[in-house]
């Protein structure tokens, strides 16, 4: 079964391109176990307060805003981009979007998606 | 300020001479196949994480703030030689990845280090250092010397 998909780059390009703001779109690791995908953001400068999550029938929009880290004093050098993160991901339909679960730590956003009972591999005992 | 970003692909086993080696190949390989695709050649160099540094400079510090999702306090580590910055650690793989299917990976995995000259000396005893929403942020406070002055002007 296909896993949480993303959307299509093409698109995803053209979205972000029709909106007035631009976005950094963050690295993403994305794991699948028995029960659950797990899937991380990386979003440096993004306190908890700055995530949002929107879940629109089967497509999950992940947003980061990024709070004032300026330390103080003039930027004499820079390599970071200060602009906010979004990237897209199309769920798995098997994905029970009621039990999605959220959290932020040291800039990493983490999403546990468990899969629905139904489509969880079930042992069937044998009976006489 | 001589300021490069510039990164060891691997910081672990450093070999001059295995790395000279194959960036002779890969230099030979670029030459046989000029319509490869640009930089493709060159990936191994290329690979590595590199975390994004930017400088803030006052009248009073110097700022060096890092780009360290997802890492520990503890597995980060700044060294100050003179004026010379290094920030290093390493981000360790969880053995979680290895219980189940990885559908992505794009976040980077292993040792960074990265050094900057600093614009002016500072007070070494002074420095400090705070880590929060992944991002690390080094204060360190000017040297007297470096600091502006001013010089009044006295009519004769």
């Amino acid at each position: 079964m296909k896993a949480v998909a993303q959307r299509d780059n093409e698109q995803a390009r053209r979205e972000s391109q029709g909106a007035e703001r631009r976005y950094l779109a963050p690295d993403v690791n994305i794991f699948e176990t028995k029960d659950e995908y797990i899937l991380e953001a990386e979003m440096p400068g993004v306190p908890k307060d700055g995530v949002e999550i929107t879940l629109e029938g089967n497509v999950l929009t992940l947003v980061g805003h990024r709070s004032d880290q300026t330390p103080g004093g003039e930027a004499v050098y820079r390599e970071s981009r200060p602009l906010d993160c979004r990237r897209v991901f199309e769920l798995d339909p098997a994905i029970d979007a009621q039990k999605i679960n959220a959290r932020v730590d040291q800039g990493v956003l983490t999403l546990t998606l468990p899969k629905a009972e139904r489509v969880k591999p079930r042992k069937i005992a044998v009976t006489d | 300020m001589a300021l490069i970003r510039w990164q060891r692909p691997e910081t672990a086993r450093w070999d001059p001479f295995r790395q000279l080696s194959t960036l002779r190949n890969e230099i030979d390989r670029l030459f046989e196949e000029p319509f490869s695709a640009p930089g493709e050649g060159m990936q191994p160099f290329m690979s590595g994480w590199s975390p994004a540094l930017d400088v803030f400079e006052d009248k009073d510090n110097v700022f060096v703030k890092a780009e360290l999702p997802g890492m520990k306090k503890e597995e980060i580590e700044i060294s100050l030689h003179g004026d010379v910055l290094t920030l290093s650690g390493e981000r360790k793989e969880e053995q979680k990845y290895h219980e189940g299917e990885i559908h992505r990976s794009e976040r980077f995995v292993g040792k960074f280090q990265r050094t900057i000259t600093l614009p002016t000396p500072v007070e070494v005893d002074k420095v400090k250092a705070s880590y929060k929403d992944g991002i690390l942020t080094v204060t360190l406070p000017k040297s007297e010397e470096a600091k502006p002055k001013q010089i009044p002007v006295k009519a004769s």
